[in-house]
Protein backbone atom coordinates (compact mmCIF):
# COMPACT_ATOMS: atom_id res chain seq x y z
CA UNK A 1 0.00 0.00 0.00
CA UNK A 2 3.10 2.09 0.49
CA UNK A 3 3.14 3.24 -3.35
CA UNK A 4 -0.28 4.66 -3.26
CA UNK A 5 0.51 7.30 -0.54
CA UNK A 6 3.96 7.95 -2.20
CA UNK A 7 1.74 9.04 -5.25
CA UNK A 8 0.15 11.23 -3.32
CA UNK A 9 2.44 14.27 -3.69
CA UNK A 10 0.66 17.25 -1.97
CA UNK A 11 1.34 20.14 -3.84
CA UNK A 12 -2.19 22.13 -3.87
CA UNK A 13 -1.87 24.93 -5.62
CA UNK A 14 0.92 23.93 -8.30
CA UNK A 15 -0.67 20.31 -8.59
CA UNK A 16 -4.10 21.89 -10.08
CA UNK A 17 -2.48 24.25 -12.47
CA UNK A 18 -0.27 21.57 -13.67
CA UNK A 19 -3.20 19.09 -13.87
CA UNK A 20 -5.58 21.54 -16.09
CA UNK A 21 -2.33 21.91 -18.62
CA UNK A 22 -2.38 18.15 -18.69
CA UNK A 23 -6.03 17.90 -19.25
CA UNK A 24 -5.86 20.32 -21.73
CA UNK A 25 -3.07 18.42 -23.72
CA UNK A 26 -4.80 15.46 -23.37
CA UNK A 27 -8.49 16.57 -24.71
CA UNK A 28 -6.78 18.28 -27.44
CA UNK A 29 -5.01 15.03 -28.85
CA UNK A 30 -7.93 13.14 -28.46
CA UNK A 31 -10.00 15.66 -30.47
CA UNK A 32 -7.75 15.37 -33.34
CA UNK A 33 -7.35 11.54 -33.55
CA UNK A 34 -9.93 11.08 -36.38
CA UNK A 35 -7.66 13.94 -38.31
CA UNK A 36 -4.26 11.64 -37.75
CA UNK A 37 -5.22 8.42 -39.36
CA UNK A 38 -5.20 6.56 -35.76
CA UNK A 39 -7.36 3.77 -36.22
CA UNK A 40 -10.02 5.41 -34.50
CA UNK A 41 -11.77 2.14 -33.06
CA UNK A 42 -8.74 1.56 -31.19
CA UNK A 43 -8.56 4.74 -29.44
CA UNK A 44 -12.27 4.57 -28.75
CA UNK A 45 -12.43 0.96 -27.36
CA UNK A 46 -9.21 2.11 -25.59
CA UNK A 47 -11.43 5.66 -23.72
CA UNK A 48 -13.71 3.16 -22.60
CA UNK A 49 -10.88 1.33 -21.31
CA UNK A 50 -9.97 4.21 -19.89
CA UNK A 51 -12.81 5.55 -18.21
CA UNK A 52 -13.10 2.11 -15.97
CA UNK A 53 -9.56 2.38 -14.54
CA UNK A 54 -10.01 5.83 -13.87
CA UNK A 55 -13.34 4.75 -12.08
CA UNK A 56 -11.12 1.99 -10.55
CA UNK A 57 -8.72 4.30 -9.38
CA UNK A 58 -10.87 6.43 -7.51
CA UNK A 59 -11.92 3.24 -5.64
CA UNK A 60 -7.60 2.13 -4.83
CA UNK A 61 -5.59 5.21 -5.69
CA UNK A 62 -7.83 7.75 -3.30
CA UNK A 63 -10.16 5.36 -1.15
CA UNK A 64 -7.28 2.56 -0.29
CA UNK A 65 -9.57 -0.28 -1.69
CA UNK A 66 -8.57 -2.93 -3.78
CA UNK A 67 -11.45 -4.06 -5.86
CA UNK A 68 -10.56 -7.61 -7.85
CA UNK A 69 -14.01 -7.56 -9.71
CA UNK A 70 -14.69 -4.29 -10.86
CA UNK A 71 -15.23 -6.15 -14.24
CA UNK A 72 -18.71 -6.92 -12.91
CA UNK A 73 -19.46 -3.47 -13.11
CA UNK A 74 -18.26 -3.48 -16.80
CA UNK A 75 -19.94 -6.58 -17.65
CA UNK A 76 -23.19 -5.51 -15.93
CA UNK A 77 -23.80 -2.22 -17.73
CA UNK A 78 -22.38 -3.97 -20.82
CA UNK A 79 -25.65 -6.23 -20.84
CA UNK A 80 -28.15 -4.17 -19.52
CA UNK A 81 -27.48 -1.56 -21.94
CA UNK A 82 -27.56 -3.98 -25.36
CA UNK A 83 -30.52 -5.68 -23.73
CA UNK A 84 -32.38 -2.62 -23.48
CA UNK A 85 -31.42 -1.64 -27.31
CA UNK A 86 -31.52 -4.48 -29.16
CA UNK A 87 -34.28 -6.26 -27.54
CA UNK A 88 -36.20 -3.29 -26.11
CA UNK A 89 -35.59 -1.12 -28.88
CA UNK A 90 -34.71 1.58 -26.46
CA UNK A 91 -32.71 4.97 -27.76
CA UNK A 92 -29.18 5.07 -26.91
CA UNK A 93 -29.17 7.87 -24.09
CA UNK A 94 -32.08 5.75 -22.12
CA UNK A 95 -30.10 2.12 -23.18
CA UNK A 96 -26.31 4.23 -21.00
CA UNK A 97 -28.57 5.25 -18.55
CA UNK A 98 -30.13 1.73 -17.89
CA UNK A 99 -26.73 0.37 -17.76
CA UNK A 100 -25.38 2.66 -15.74
CA UNK A 101 -27.92 2.40 -13.16
CA UNK A 102 -27.93 -1.16 -13.67
CA UNK A 103 -24.10 -0.97 -12.35
CA UNK A 104 -24.95 1.10 -9.91
CA UNK A 105 -27.67 -1.09 -7.99
CA UNK A 106 -24.61 -3.73 -8.17
CA UNK A 107 -22.86 -1.09 -6.74
CA UNK A 108 -25.07 -1.03 -3.75
CA UNK A 109 -25.51 -4.45 -3.32
CA UNK A 110 -22.42 -5.86 -3.51
CA UNK A 111 -21.15 -2.59 -1.53
CA UNK A 112 -23.33 -3.17 1.83
CA UNK A 113 -21.61 -7.29 1.22
CA UNK A 114 -17.94 -6.20 1.11
CA UNK A 115 -17.28 -2.64 2.71
CA UNK A 116 -16.87 -4.09 6.01
CA UNK A 117 -13.97 -6.18 4.94
CA UNK A 118 -10.40 -4.99 4.63
CA UNK A 119 -7.48 -5.52 2.63
CA UNK A 120 -6.90 -8.85 0.65
CA UNK A 121 -10.27 -10.09 2.42
CA UNK A 122 -11.97 -7.03 0.63
CA UNK A 123 -10.27 -7.99 -2.40
CA UNK A 124 -11.39 -11.58 -1.79
CA UNK A 125 -14.59 -11.17 -1.23
CA UNK A 126 -15.32 -8.82 -4.53
CA UNK A 127 -13.59 -11.22 -6.34
CA UNK A 128 -16.15 -13.82 -5.37
CA UNK A 129 -19.07 -11.79 -5.88
CA UNK A 130 -18.12 -10.88 -9.47
CA UNK A 131 -17.29 -14.96 -9.91
CA UNK A 132 -21.04 -15.50 -8.58
CA UNK A 133 -22.05 -13.10 -10.68
CA UNK A 134 -20.02 -14.50 -13.88
CA UNK A 135 -21.62 -17.67 -13.22
CA UNK A 136 -24.88 -15.83 -12.93
CA UNK A 137 -24.60 -14.67 -16.66
CA UNK A 138 -23.51 -17.84 -18.27
CA UNK A 139 -26.82 -19.16 -17.19
CA UNK A 140 -29.52 -17.00 -17.83
CA UNK A 141 -30.62 -16.97 -21.15
CA UNK A 142 -30.95 -13.24 -21.49
CA UNK A 143 -27.26 -12.50 -21.92
CA UNK A 144 -27.03 -15.87 -24.78
CA UNK A 145 -24.30 -17.65 -22.56
CA UNK A 146 -21.22 -18.13 -24.42
CA UNK A 147 -22.10 -16.15 -27.60
CA UNK A 148 -23.20 -12.90 -25.92
CA UNK A 149 -25.64 -10.14 -27.38
CA UNK A 150 -24.57 -9.77 -30.60
CA UNK A 151 -25.59 -6.99 -33.11
CA UNK A 152 -26.67 -4.50 -31.29
CA UNK A 153 -27.97 -1.56 -32.91
CA UNK A 154 -26.37 1.69 -32.69
CA UNK A 155 -28.94 4.07 -33.38
CA UNK A 156 -29.36 8.01 -32.87
CA UNK A 157 -28.09 9.73 -29.58
CA UNK A 158 -30.77 12.21 -28.71
CA UNK A 159 -32.64 11.56 -32.00
CA UNK A 160 -29.58 13.32 -33.87
CA UNK A 161 -26.42 11.78 -33.82
CA UNK A 162 -26.03 8.95 -35.66
CA UNK A 163 -24.11 6.54 -33.87
CA UNK A 164 -23.14 4.03 -36.68
CA UNK A 165 -21.50 6.95 -38.55
CA UNK A 166 -17.63 6.43 -36.83
CA UNK A 167 -16.75 9.79 -36.83
CA UNK A 168 -19.64 10.73 -34.60
CA UNK A 169 -19.51 7.85 -32.49
CA UNK A 170 -15.95 8.92 -31.91
CA UNK A 171 -16.98 12.01 -30.72
CA UNK A 172 -19.92 11.00 -28.63
CA UNK A 173 -17.55 8.62 -26.98
CA UNK A 174 -14.99 11.13 -26.17
CA UNK A 175 -17.63 13.39 -24.59
CA UNK A 176 -18.67 10.49 -22.70
CA UNK A 177 -14.91 9.71 -21.35
CA UNK A 178 -14.37 13.51 -20.67
CA UNK A 179 -17.41 13.58 -18.69
CA UNK A 180 -16.88 10.40 -16.61
CA UNK A 181 -12.94 11.69 -16.03
CA UNK A 182 -14.21 15.17 -14.89
CA UNK A 183 -16.64 13.53 -12.86
CA UNK A 184 -13.91 11.47 -10.90
CA UNK A 185 -11.67 14.63 -11.03
CA UNK A 186 -14.10 16.50 -9.42
CA UNK A 187 -15.31 13.71 -6.62
CA UNK A 188 -11.30 13.06 -5.88
CA UNK A 189 -11.05 17.11 -5.03
CA UNK A 190 -14.33 17.44 -3.51
CA UNK A 191 -15.04 18.01 0.20
CA UNK A 192 -16.11 14.13 0.40
CA UNK A 193 -12.98 13.63 -1.67
CA UNK A 194 -11.01 15.27 1.35
CA UNK A 195 -12.54 12.76 3.73
CA UNK A 196 -11.55 10.23 1.77
CA UNK A 197 -7.91 10.80 1.24
CA UNK A 198 -7.70 10.96 4.97
CA UNK A 199 -9.68 7.74 6.11
CA UNK A 200 -6.96 6.14 3.59
CA UNK A 201 -3.92 8.34 5.78
CA UNK A 202 -5.24 6.98 8.91
CA UNK A 203 -8.57 5.62 9.11
CA UNK A 204 -8.57 5.17 13.09
CA UNK A 205 -7.83 8.97 13.32
CA UNK A 206 -10.75 9.58 10.93
CA UNK A 207 -13.12 7.20 13.59
CA UNK A 208 -11.74 9.05 16.19
CA UNK A 209 -12.42 12.37 14.62
CA UNK A 210 -16.35 11.50 14.35
CA UNK A 211 -16.26 10.17 10.93
CA UNK A 212 -18.58 6.78 10.04
CA UNK A 213 -15.51 5.83 7.70
CA UNK A 214 -17.63 2.88 6.16
CA UNK A 215 -19.90 5.34 5.06
CA UNK A 216 -17.52 7.12 2.89
CA UNK A 217 -15.87 3.94 1.41
CA UNK A 218 -19.57 2.66 0.40
CA UNK A 219 -20.31 5.87 -1.46
CA UNK A 220 -16.84 5.35 -3.19
CA UNK A 221 -17.25 2.01 -4.16
CA UNK A 222 -20.81 2.60 -5.71
CA UNK A 223 -19.66 5.84 -7.32
CA UNK A 224 -16.80 3.62 -8.69
CA UNK A 225 -19.04 1.07 -9.82
CA UNK A 226 -21.41 3.33 -11.16
CA UNK A 227 -18.74 5.22 -13.39
CA UNK A 228 -17.29 1.47 -14.09
CA UNK A 229 -20.62 0.95 -15.64
CA UNK A 230 -21.32 3.92 -17.49
CA UNK A 231 -18.07 3.05 -19.37
CA UNK A 232 -19.21 -0.55 -19.71
CA UNK A 233 -22.34 1.23 -21.15
CA UNK A 234 -20.49 3.08 -23.97
CA UNK A 235 -18.46 0.03 -24.82
CA UNK A 236 -21.41 -1.19 -26.13
CA UNK A 237 -21.42 0.89 -29.00
CA UNK A 238 -18.09 0.44 -29.89
CA UNK A 239 -18.01 -3.30 -29.66
CA UNK A 240 -21.49 -3.54 -31.26
CA UNK A 241 -21.46 -6.83 -28.55
CA UNK A 242 -21.75 -7.69 -24.95
CA UNK A 243 -20.05 -11.13 -23.93
CA UNK A 244 -18.64 -13.34 -21.06
CA UNK A 245 -15.41 -11.97 -21.30
CA UNK A 246 -16.22 -8.25 -19.79
CA UNK A 247 -17.46 -10.07 -16.67
CA UNK A 248 -14.53 -12.19 -16.45
CA UNK A 249 -12.16 -12.18 -13.88
CA UNK A 250 -9.25 -11.63 -15.70
CA UNK A 251 -10.44 -8.48 -17.32
CA UNK A 252 -10.70 -7.43 -13.55
CA UNK A 253 -7.15 -8.47 -13.65
CA UNK A 254 -6.31 -6.16 -16.72
CA UNK A 255 -8.43 -3.29 -15.10
CA UNK A 256 -5.52 -3.33 -11.81
CA UNK A 257 -2.91 -3.99 -14.60
CA UNK A 258 -3.99 -0.66 -16.87
CA UNK A 259 -4.01 1.21 -13.45
CA UNK A 260 -0.85 0.36 -11.94
CA UNK A 261 1.18 0.41 -15.44
CA UNK A 262 -0.36 4.21 -15.49
CA UNK A 263 0.03 4.79 -12.13
CA UNK A 264 -2.16 4.02 -8.72
CA UNK A 265 -3.69 6.88 -7.34
CA UNK A 266 -2.60 9.72 -10.13
CA UNK A 267 -5.36 11.34 -12.34
CA UNK A 268 -3.51 10.57 -15.84
CA UNK A 269 -1.95 7.47 -14.89
CA UNK A 270 -5.21 4.88 -15.75
CA UNK A 271 -5.49 7.13 -18.52
CA UNK A 272 -2.23 5.84 -19.78
CA UNK A 273 -2.15 2.76 -18.58
CA UNK A 274 -5.43 1.63 -20.42
CA UNK A 275 -3.78 3.08 -24.42
CA UNK A 276 -0.76 0.79 -23.37
CA UNK A 277 -2.38 -1.71 -22.60
CA UNK A 278 -4.84 -1.74 -25.21
CA UNK A 279 -2.30 -0.85 -27.62
CA UNK A 280 -0.18 -3.52 -26.71
CA UNK A 281 -2.87 -5.77 -27.29
CA UNK A 282 -4.07 -4.59 -30.77
CA UNK A 283 -0.42 -4.50 -32.03
CA UNK A 284 1.28 -7.45 -30.57
CA UNK A 285 -2.16 -9.47 -31.30
CA UNK A 286 -0.02 -11.53 -34.06
CA UNK A 287 2.29 -13.06 -31.40
CA UNK A 288 -1.11 -15.28 -30.14
CA UNK A 289 -0.85 -16.62 -26.98
CA UNK A 290 2.49 -14.65 -26.21
CA UNK A 291 0.56 -11.48 -25.70
CA UNK A 292 -0.04 -12.76 -22.13
CA UNK A 293 3.39 -13.45 -21.30
CA UNK A 294 4.36 -10.13 -22.22
CA UNK A 295 1.88 -8.45 -20.92
CA UNK A 296 3.28 -10.75 -17.76
CA UNK A 297 6.40 -9.47 -17.87
CA UNK A 298 5.59 -5.85 -18.72
CA UNK A 299 4.27 -6.24 -15.03
CA UNK A 300 6.65 -7.48 -13.72
CA UNK A 301 9.11 -5.09 -14.92
CA UNK A 302 6.84 -2.61 -13.91
CA UNK A 303 6.36 -4.01 -10.19
CA UNK A 304 10.14 -4.04 -9.92
CA UNK A 305 11.48 -0.79 -11.53
CA UNK A 306 8.98 1.69 -11.69
CA UNK A 307 6.49 0.79 -9.25
CA UNK A 308 4.79 4.65 -8.84
CA UNK A 309 3.70 4.00 -12.82
CA UNK A 310 3.94 5.84 -15.98
CA UNK A 311 2.80 9.09 -14.46
CA UNK A 312 3.45 7.86 -10.92
CA UNK A 313 7.38 8.50 -12.10
CA UNK A 314 6.91 11.50 -14.19
CA UNK A 315 5.03 12.71 -11.33
CA UNK A 316 7.83 11.94 -8.51
CA UNK A 317 10.78 13.17 -11.04
CA UNK A 318 9.30 16.63 -10.92
CA UNK A 319 7.62 16.51 -8.17
CA UNK A 320 4.16 17.79 -9.45
CA UNK A 321 0.98 16.50 -8.69
CA UNK A 322 -0.55 14.35 -12.07
CA UNK B 1 -9.60 26.63 37.66
CA UNK B 2 -10.76 26.68 41.11
CA UNK B 3 -14.13 27.47 39.83
CA UNK B 4 -15.07 24.90 37.14
CA UNK B 5 -13.88 22.31 40.51
CA UNK B 6 -16.48 23.93 42.44
CA UNK B 7 -19.16 21.42 40.43
CA UNK B 8 -19.00 17.76 41.65
CA UNK B 9 -20.18 16.39 38.68
CA UNK B 10 -18.84 13.13 36.92
CA UNK B 11 -18.06 13.69 33.11
CA UNK B 12 -17.17 10.19 32.26
CA UNK B 13 -17.74 7.08 34.73
CA UNK B 14 -17.04 3.12 34.36
CA UNK B 15 -18.45 0.67 36.75
CA UNK B 16 -16.88 -2.69 36.59
CA UNK B 17 -14.88 -2.04 33.27
CA UNK B 18 -13.06 -4.80 32.06
CA UNK B 19 -11.48 -6.11 28.46
CA UNK B 20 -10.45 -9.64 28.41
CA UNK B 21 -7.84 -11.10 25.44
CA UNK B 22 -8.25 -15.18 25.54
CA UNK B 23 -8.30 -15.50 29.44
CA UNK B 24 -5.52 -12.39 30.05
CA UNK B 25 -7.29 -9.82 31.80
CA UNK B 26 -5.51 -6.59 30.25
CA UNK B 27 -8.23 -4.20 32.14
CA UNK B 28 -10.18 -5.77 35.10
CA UNK B 29 -13.08 -4.69 36.90
CA UNK B 30 -12.11 -0.69 36.47
CA UNK B 31 -14.10 2.02 38.36
CA UNK B 32 -13.36 5.51 36.75
CA UNK B 33 -14.28 8.68 37.94
CA UNK B 34 -13.42 11.84 35.83
CA UNK B 35 -14.56 15.20 36.93
CA UNK B 36 -15.72 17.62 34.91
CA UNK B 37 -12.72 20.17 34.06
CA UNK B 38 -9.87 18.28 35.89
CA UNK B 39 -6.75 16.89 34.27
CA UNK B 40 -6.98 13.54 35.37
CA UNK B 41 -3.69 11.41 35.09
CA UNK B 42 -4.14 7.78 34.61
CA UNK B 43 0.08 6.14 35.03
CA UNK B 44 1.40 2.58 35.74
CA UNK B 45 4.38 0.51 34.39
CA UNK B 46 4.37 -0.89 30.80
CA UNK B 47 1.29 -3.43 29.71
CA UNK B 48 -0.15 -1.97 32.63
CA UNK B 49 -3.59 -1.53 29.87
CA UNK B 50 -3.95 2.38 30.03
CA UNK B 51 -4.37 1.99 26.18
CA UNK B 52 -6.63 -0.54 26.80
CA UNK B 53 -8.96 1.35 29.04
CA UNK B 54 -8.54 4.11 26.25
CA UNK B 55 -9.73 1.89 23.56
CA UNK B 56 -12.77 1.06 26.13
CA UNK B 57 -13.37 4.27 26.99
CA UNK B 58 -13.47 5.17 23.25
CA UNK B 59 -15.42 2.05 22.04
CA UNK B 60 -12.74 1.52 19.55
CA UNK B 61 -12.89 -1.71 21.75
CA UNK B 62 -15.25 -3.73 23.10
CA UNK B 63 -15.45 -4.64 26.95
CA UNK B 64 -16.09 -8.07 28.15
CA UNK B 65 -17.96 -6.55 30.93
CA UNK B 66 -19.04 -3.23 32.68
CA UNK B 67 -20.36 0.03 31.71
CA UNK B 68 -19.33 3.29 30.80
CA UNK B 69 -21.69 6.45 30.89
CA UNK B 70 -20.18 9.97 29.78
CA UNK B 71 -22.45 12.49 31.05
CA UNK B 72 -24.86 10.28 32.56
CA UNK B 73 -25.26 8.80 29.45
CA UNK B 74 -24.24 4.79 28.79
CA UNK B 75 -22.32 4.75 26.09
CA UNK B 76 -20.98 1.12 26.44
CA UNK B 77 -23.18 -0.09 23.11
CA UNK B 78 -22.02 2.83 20.89
CA UNK B 79 -19.65 3.01 17.70
CA UNK B 80 -16.59 4.83 18.10
CA UNK B 81 -17.51 7.28 15.47
CA UNK B 82 -20.55 8.12 17.93
CA UNK B 83 -18.90 8.64 21.01
CA UNK B 84 -16.51 11.07 18.94
CA UNK B 85 -19.53 13.10 18.03
CA UNK B 86 -20.81 13.35 21.59
CA UNK B 87 -17.54 15.39 22.55
CA UNK B 88 -15.17 12.50 23.77
CA UNK B 89 -12.77 12.65 21.70
CA UNK B 90 -9.09 10.76 22.05
CA UNK B 91 -5.29 11.10 20.31
CA UNK B 92 -3.14 7.75 20.02
CA UNK B 93 0.00 6.90 21.70
CA UNK B 94 1.18 6.36 18.28
CA UNK B 95 1.10 9.98 16.47
CA UNK B 96 -1.74 10.25 14.77
CA UNK B 97 -2.14 12.85 12.22
CA UNK B 98 -3.31 12.84 8.11
CA UNK B 99 1.02 12.72 6.66
CA UNK B 100 0.48 13.29 2.90
CA UNK B 101 -2.12 16.12 3.95
CA UNK B 102 -0.67 19.44 5.34
CA UNK B 103 -1.07 21.24 8.67
CA UNK B 104 -3.85 23.16 7.56
CA UNK B 105 -5.94 20.32 5.90
CA UNK B 106 -5.66 18.37 9.00
CA UNK B 107 -7.61 20.37 11.31
CA UNK B 108 -10.31 21.45 8.53
CA UNK B 109 -10.99 17.37 8.07
CA UNK B 110 -11.90 18.11 11.48
CA UNK B 111 -13.80 20.80 11.10
CA UNK B 112 -15.60 19.71 7.68
CA UNK B 113 -16.91 16.80 9.70
CA UNK B 114 -18.53 19.36 12.54
CA UNK B 115 -20.06 21.17 9.65
CA UNK B 116 -21.29 18.74 7.40
CA UNK B 117 -20.97 18.83 3.04
CA UNK B 118 -18.40 15.59 3.90
CA UNK B 119 -20.53 13.59 1.28
CA UNK B 120 -20.44 16.38 -1.29
CA UNK B 121 -18.71 14.35 -3.94
CA UNK B 122 -19.97 16.90 -7.03
CA UNK B 123 -18.66 20.23 -5.27
CA UNK B 124 -15.25 21.62 -5.63
CA UNK B 125 -12.93 21.30 -2.52
CA UNK B 126 -12.85 24.79 -2.72
CA UNK B 127 -16.44 25.15 -0.37
CA UNK B 128 -13.90 24.39 2.66
CA UNK B 129 -11.73 26.90 2.15
CA UNK B 130 -14.34 28.89 4.57
CA UNK B 131 -12.90 26.82 7.54
CA UNK B 132 -9.13 28.65 6.72
CA UNK B 133 -9.29 31.32 8.76
CA UNK B 134 -11.00 29.04 11.95
CA UNK B 135 -8.25 26.31 10.83
CA UNK B 136 -4.86 29.00 11.08
CA UNK B 137 -6.67 30.05 14.30
CA UNK B 138 -6.14 26.59 16.03
CA UNK B 139 -2.58 25.84 14.26
CA UNK B 140 -1.94 29.80 15.66
CA UNK B 141 -3.08 28.33 18.90
CA UNK B 142 -0.59 25.70 19.31
CA UNK B 143 2.20 27.45 17.62
CA UNK B 144 2.23 25.81 14.24
CA UNK B 145 1.56 29.01 12.42
CA UNK B 146 4.80 28.37 10.45
CA UNK B 147 3.55 24.88 9.38
CA UNK B 148 0.33 25.76 7.84
CA UNK B 149 1.22 24.44 4.41
CA UNK B 150 3.65 21.78 5.25
CA UNK B 151 2.64 18.17 5.17
CA UNK B 152 2.38 16.75 8.39
CA UNK B 153 4.69 13.96 7.79
CA UNK B 154 7.32 16.22 7.00
CA UNK B 155 7.24 18.30 10.61
CA UNK B 156 9.08 17.57 13.73
CA UNK B 157 7.48 14.91 15.95
CA UNK B 158 6.87 17.16 18.61
CA UNK B 159 5.11 19.31 16.39
CA UNK B 160 3.04 16.61 14.92
CA UNK B 161 2.04 16.16 18.29
CA UNK B 162 0.86 19.62 19.03
CA UNK B 163 -0.98 19.26 15.21
CA UNK B 164 -3.01 16.26 16.84
CA UNK B 165 -3.83 18.59 19.48
CA UNK B 166 -4.98 20.75 17.51
CA UNK B 167 -6.96 18.97 15.39
CA UNK B 168 -8.67 17.27 18.06
CA UNK B 169 -9.90 21.15 19.46
CA UNK B 170 -11.13 21.16 16.06
CA UNK B 171 -13.92 19.14 17.24
CA UNK B 172 -14.48 21.28 20.01
CA UNK B 173 -14.47 18.48 22.61
CA UNK B 174 -16.18 18.36 25.63
CA UNK B 175 -13.31 15.65 27.03
CA UNK B 176 -10.21 14.53 25.36
CA UNK B 177 -7.71 11.55 26.11
CA UNK B 178 -4.72 11.80 25.19
CA UNK B 179 -2.54 8.91 24.94
CA UNK B 180 1.12 9.93 25.76
CA UNK B 181 0.94 13.12 24.57
CA UNK B 182 4.61 13.71 25.78
CA UNK B 183 6.22 10.47 24.54
CA UNK B 184 9.87 10.56 22.95
CA UNK B 185 9.64 13.94 22.83
CA UNK B 186 12.53 16.67 23.87
CA UNK B 187 12.28 18.41 27.08
CA UNK B 188 11.64 21.77 25.00
CA UNK B 189 8.73 20.22 23.13
CA UNK B 190 7.58 18.86 26.47
CA UNK B 191 7.35 22.17 27.78
CA UNK B 192 5.83 23.33 25.22
CA UNK B 193 2.92 20.66 25.14
CA UNK B 194 2.71 20.42 29.03
CA UNK B 195 1.92 24.60 28.93
CA UNK B 196 -0.68 24.28 25.98
CA UNK B 197 -2.21 20.94 27.51
CA UNK B 198 -2.54 23.44 30.63
CA UNK B 199 -3.98 26.03 28.87
CA UNK B 200 -6.55 24.10 27.27
CA UNK B 201 -7.86 22.88 30.24
CA UNK B 202 -9.22 25.64 31.04
CA UNK B 203 -12.26 24.67 29.15
CA UNK B 204 -11.86 20.84 28.44
CA UNK B 205 -11.86 18.06 30.56
CA UNK B 206 -8.56 15.84 30.12
CA UNK B 207 -7.72 12.42 30.82
CA UNK B 208 -3.96 11.90 30.14
CA UNK B 209 -1.77 8.89 30.09
CA UNK B 210 1.78 9.84 30.86
CA UNK B 211 4.87 8.11 31.68
CA UNK B 212 6.97 11.42 32.43
CA UNK B 213 6.35 11.42 36.22
CA UNK B 214 7.59 15.55 36.79
CA UNK B 215 4.71 16.14 34.40
CA UNK B 216 2.04 14.28 36.22
CA UNK B 217 3.17 16.07 39.04
CA UNK B 218 3.07 19.28 37.61
CA UNK B 219 -0.28 18.91 35.17
CA UNK B 220 -2.63 16.52 37.14
CA UNK B 221 -5.67 17.30 39.35
CA UNK B 222 -6.04 13.78 40.40
CA UNK B 223 -3.72 10.30 39.71
CA UNK B 224 -4.88 6.77 39.11
CA UNK B 225 -2.49 4.10 39.45
CA UNK B 226 -3.19 0.89 36.79
CA UNK B 227 -1.32 -2.15 37.40
CA UNK B 228 -1.66 -5.22 35.67
CA UNK B 229 -5.24 -3.80 34.79
CA UNK B 230 -6.14 -2.92 37.89
CA UNK B 231 -6.57 0.22 40.09
CA UNK B 232 -4.25 0.45 42.48
CA UNK B 233 -4.54 3.97 43.78
CA UNK B 234 -5.84 6.95 43.27
CA UNK B 235 -5.23 10.18 44.49
CA UNK B 236 -2.89 13.10 44.37
CA UNK B 237 0.32 13.26 43.23
CA UNK B 238 1.30 14.45 47.18
CA UNK B 239 -0.94 11.55 48.27
CA UNK B 240 0.44 8.78 45.88
CA UNK B 241 4.48 9.49 46.43
CA UNK B 242 2.90 8.51 50.28
CA UNK B 243 1.84 5.67 49.19
CA UNK B 244 3.80 2.35 49.74
CA UNK B 245 1.99 -0.17 47.61
CA UNK B 246 2.25 2.78 44.75
CA UNK B 247 6.12 3.54 45.60
CA UNK B 248 6.65 -0.11 45.17
CA UNK B 249 4.77 -1.17 42.31
CA UNK B 250 5.44 1.79 39.89
CA UNK B 251 7.70 4.55 41.64
CA UNK B 252 9.80 2.08 43.40
CA UNK B 253 10.90 0.69 40.41
CA UNK B 254 12.04 4.26 38.63
CA UNK B 255 13.83 5.35 41.81
CA UNK B 256 15.27 2.36 42.41
N1 LIG C 1 -5.45 -6.69 21.02
C1 LIG C 1 -4.82 -7.31 22.04
N2 LIG C 1 -4.77 -8.65 22.09
C2 LIG C 1 -4.13 -9.26 23.11
N3 LIG C 1 -3.52 -8.63 24.11
C3 LIG C 1 -3.51 -7.29 24.10
C4 LIG C 1 -4.17 -6.56 23.06
N4 LIG C 1 -4.01 -5.23 23.32
C5 LIG C 1 -3.29 -5.16 24.45
N5 LIG C 1 -3.00 -6.38 24.92
C6 LIG C 1 -2.26 -6.67 26.15
O1 LIG C 1 -2.88 -5.99 27.20
C7 LIG C 1 -1.92 -5.48 28.09
C8 LIG C 1 -2.13 -4.00 28.29
O2 LIG C 1 -1.74 -3.33 27.11
P1 LIG C 1 -1.85 -1.76 26.98
O3 LIG C 1 -1.42 -1.42 25.62
O4 LIG C 1 -3.20 -1.33 27.40
O5 LIG C 1 -0.77 -1.27 28.02
P2 LIG C 1 -0.32 0.20 28.37
O6 LIG C 1 -0.61 0.40 29.80
O7 LIG C 1 -0.88 1.17 27.43
O8 LIG C 1 1.25 0.08 28.18
P3 LIG C 1 2.31 1.12 27.60
O9 LIG C 1 2.70 1.99 28.74
O10 LIG C 1 3.44 0.26 27.16
O11 LIG C 1 1.65 1.85 26.49
C9 LIG C 1 -0.54 -5.82 27.53
O12 LIG C 1 -0.06 -6.95 28.19
C10 LIG C 1 -0.84 -6.13 26.09
O13 LIG C 1 0.05 -7.12 25.60
MG1 LIG D 1 -0.16 2.43 26.01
Amino acid sequence: MTTITENAIPEPRRGTSDAMIAFVIMTALLLIVPLTGVYPFFVMQALCFALLACAFNLLIGYGGLLSFGHAMFLGTAGYFTAHALKVWGFTPELGILIGTLGAAALGVITGLIAIRRQGIYFAMITLALSQLLYFVYLQTPFTHGEDGIQGIPQGFLFGIFNLSKPITLYYVILAGFLLGFLLIYRAINSPFGEVLKAIRENEPRAISLGYKTDQYKLLAYILSGTLAGFAGSLKVFVAQNASLTDVHWTMSGEIVLMTLVGGLGTIFGPVVGAFVIIAMQQYLAGFGQWVTVIQGAIFVICVLTFRRGVIGEIAHYFKRSL
Amino acid sequence: MGEICLTDEFILETHGLTKEFAGFFAVRDVNLKVKRGTIHALIGPNGAGKTTCFNLLTKFLKPSAGTILYKGQDITALAPADVARLGLVRSFQISAVFPHLTALENVRVALQRQHGASFDFWRSKSVLDQYNHRAEELLEDVGLSEFTKTPAVEMPYGRKRALEIATTLALDPEMMLLDEPMAGMGHEDIDKIAALIKRISAKYTILMVEHNLSVVSNLSDIITVLTRGKVLAEGSYADLTKDERVKEAYLGAGHG
